[in-house]
């Protein structure tokens, strides 16, 4: 190293620290809190469940997940460092104290509006949401800590005969729907965080899509979490029925706190004969400071069945924050020629840590599915993509196909991949390919002399690397990651 | 416009450039000549500002001012565009989108408008029908995948959109046949030939100056400029070789 490059990293490492002492969405805003007591205990689920007004069958549900959960043991096979969580020293439930029920957007709480504000939500909804005339409809559930405050175009939903509700409201008012569906793709004792998850989830969304419905708009969800010390529990139930098609978006950031918060989610798509369900996440909660300090957990459990005919899911997530993110978007491909998709691209820097990938569980003969994982580690981070493909006995003519990128930023960094091929039926076609690369000194100089700063020239070449995954994002989307992309490595090359 | 002062430089903690002095003004166009291991890429990435390279004495001024103590992107946005030897791939990268994107990081480091998306596309397809090049090539991803000579044009495109005042240009004809020399020569005429432009030509042969004729040849052996002249001495060089010249 010549002492110029030592006075570059240098002046990077200093640029760096005062970035992350100042993150960009690190603010909290002040809003009452109504609390459950804290720590986990019977109570607990009895209070969420009473605040929510369910009906007994929940309740009943709720605690046979909790007693499950007491039987349970944290997973320790991802490639993670987890610090011990003590489960007792957390809220279980807050919510923005409710004045009453809103009818319109005019009714939420200001405070709350400019959070939104603050998180930039995309332009395209902003215009939706002041209510511009022509802008492109996006429907917008929004979740801010743990209770859905407003939700738009609930109306035309509804002419088409969509079902967007927040899923405390969907238990009261389609009880039969969520509870055939509900804990069918991801039964209560999956795993350890799900099951705390089927116990304590305090709100989420549900969608039904009937058949052959194509929905009007983009569905989009933004979660936050807001309140200190308080876990958030969100569960998603989307159901397409026969020849029906959704596209649903979620995309989070978190305001900086110093105590790590737990986030256990959990998603179930159920997609019928000839349905299409698209899910897009762009994850941005706070990663923590440089020293890993303050981030968010992410445990989360996202699968799809697949449990139609020609029926098709795709998976494309872009997963920038978090200190701790365990994430499989997985496809049981039971219907037969179902189709699975998974597009990821994980940022890992400083001392995150990410063990993400999916599953693709081959059940229906000629079902198809197709991986593509981008991972970029950066920092003392590691970033281990973890995926299964299987294929069963009676399963004919599987295809897939996975690929496997690796891009490393400076040489502290790590970069994993863990594939797991189990295939039980000879006429299966399963392709893997794997790479890993470094961004070159050649490539960063050469954009820089044509006049990107380092960082620009950082950003480009990680999205020209990510490119075939950020491309199956919705347009209102695709921007915002790319610029994701660019800010979570700033600071990275030195 | 630039004033390379007694530069020496070393790489690897190996002295390669051992005082060189040059004076370039506005209009005119100077070419090094020098056998393999002068210094000549050396030269052109120590003035560029390319990490690994580092600068152990004497100064270079740009319009007076201190070229070394600048970042390389922030050369770029003071008027200076390195061709490059090799030109470097970036895959799923178009070369619209990282032109554009170059481009008008440049303009706001100068405190410029940025160009729309139909406006540098407009000046995208000018460029690229001057040095006969397809737009679809412009859409690919950078250089991934071009021959050695659509590389070298692909430079010349570049150069032609960022517009620079001050060219280095690094073996720019190397790996070019006769055809593709005499377009990217023309090329560099019809960009840098003017009064307010400044070209310094690095390259192995005459060549490349039969169509870019230059005002001042200098030649380079072990990190010093040995002779400089005009346009003749290239000739002479071609004729008697490096080694005679040099000695």
């Amino acid at each position: 190293m010549t002492p110029d490059d030592a006075s570059i990293r240098n002046r990077d490492a200093q640029e760096a620290a005062d970035r992350s002492a100042n993150y960009e969405w690190g603010f909290s805003s002040d809003i009452e809190q109504e609390f459950a007591p804290k720590g986990l205990n019977e109570d607990t689920v009895r209070f969420i469940s009473a605040k929510k007004n369910e009906p007994e069958w929940m309740l009943e549900w709720r605690l046979k997940a909790y007693r499950a959960w007491l039987t349970m043991e944290e997973v320790s096979w991802a490639k993670l460092d987890i610090p011990t969580i003590d489960f007792q020293d957390a809220y279980y439930y807050a919510e923005p104290k409710a004045k009453e029920k809103l009818g319109s957007l005019d009714e939420v709480d200001p405070e709350i509006l400019r959070v939104y504000e603050k998180l930039g939500i995309p332009i395209e909804e902003q215009k939706v949401l002041a209510g511009v005339e022509g802008a492109r409809k996006v429907a917008v559930d929004a979740v801010f800590d743990s209770v859905s405050v407003a939700t738009t175009f609930r109306e035309e939903l509804k002419k088409a005969g969509v079902i967007f509700l927040s899923i405390s409201e969907a238990i009261r008012e389609h009880p039969d729907l969520v509870r055939k569906y509900l804990g069918s793709v991801v039964p209560q004792r999956d795993n350890y965080f799900a099951c705390l998850n089927s116990a304590v989830f305090s709100d989420g969304t549900f969608v039904y899509v009937p058949e052959g419905v194509r929905c009007p708009m983009e569905l989009s969800t933004y979660f936050r979490i807001n309140a200190e010390n308080t876990g958030q529990f969100e569960r998603t139930l989307i159901v397409a029925d026969t020849g029906s098609y959704v596209s649903y978006l979620e995309g989070c950031t978190a305001p900086m706190r110093d105590e790590n918060q737990l986030h256990a989610a959990v998603v179930e798509l159920v997609a019928l004969d000839d349905a299409e369900i698209k899910y897009s996440t762009v994850q941005n909660w706070y990663p923590g400071d440089a020293e890993g300090k303050g981030g968010i957990y992410n445990f989360v459990t996202k699968r799809a069945m697949c449990a139609g005919a020609r029926s098709k899911v795709s998976w494309t997530q872009v997963e920038t924050g978090s200190a701790i993110t365990w994430k499989y978007p997985s496809c049981i491909l039971k219907g037969e020629s179902s189709v699975g998709e998974f597009y990821s691209v994980a940022v890992t820097n400083n001392r995150q840590q990410a063990d993400t990938g999916t599953k693709m569980i081959h059940i229906g003969a000629n079902s198809r599915s197709t991986i593509v994982s981008k991972g970029i580690s950066a920092g003392k981070s590691n970033n281990t993509y973890r995926g299964l493909v299987r294929v069963n006995g009676a399963a004919e003519n599987v295809r897939n196909f996975t690929q496997c990128d690796s891009l490393l930023l400076g040489s502290d960094c790590g970069a994993h991949t863990v594939p797991y091929i189990e295939v039980r039926n000879p006429s299966a076609q399963i392709e893997h390919e794997a790479t890993t690369s470094k961004i070159s000194d050649d490539q960063l100089f050469y954009a820089m002399s044509r006049g990107l700063s380092q960082e620009d020239a950082v950003a480009l070449i990680v999205n020209g690397f990510a490119r075939e995954v950020l491309k199956q994002l919705p347009m209102e989307f695709a921007v915002e990651a790319q610029k994701l992309l660019g800010i979570s490595l700033e600071g990275s090359v030195g | 416009m630039l004033k390379i002062d007694n530069l020496h430089a070393i790489v690897d903690g190996k002295p390669i450039l051992k005082g060189i002095s040059l004076t370039l003004n506005p209009g005119e166009i100077h070419a090094v000549m020098g056998p393999n291991g002068s210094g000549k890429s050396t030269l052109s990435y120590v003035l560029a500002g390319r990490p690994g390279y580092e600068v152990t004495e004497g100064t270079v001024a740009l319009d007076g001012e201190d070229l070394l103590a600048l970042e390389p992107h922030e050369r770029a946005a003071k008027g200076m565009f390195l061709g490059f030897q090799y030109p470097v791939e970036i895959p799923g990268v178009s070369n619209v989108q990282f032109l554009r994107t170059a481009l008008n990081a440049q303009r706001r480091a100068r405190g410029e408008v940025e160009l729309s998306a139909g406006d540098f596309l407009r000046l995208a397809r000018e460029q690229a029908d001057a040095l006969g090049i397809d737009m679809e090539m412009m859409k690919r991803a950078v250089n991934v995948g071009f021959s050695g000579g659509e590389k070298k044009r692909n430079e010349m495109v570049q150069l032609g959109i960022i517009d620079p005042r001050l060219a280095i240009l690094d073996e720019t004809d190397s790996g070019l046949d006769i055809d593709a020399l005499r377009i990217v020569g023309q090329g560099i005429n019809r960009i840098m030939r003017k009064p307010d432009k400044t070209v310094l030509l690095i390259t192995h042969y005459q060549r490349l100056l039969d169509t870019v004729e230059p005002d001042f040849v200098h030649v380079l052996a072990d990190g010093r400029i040995v002779r400089s002249g005009g346009s003749e001495l290239a000739l002479e060089l071609e004729r008697e070789g490096y080694g005679a010249v040099a000695a």
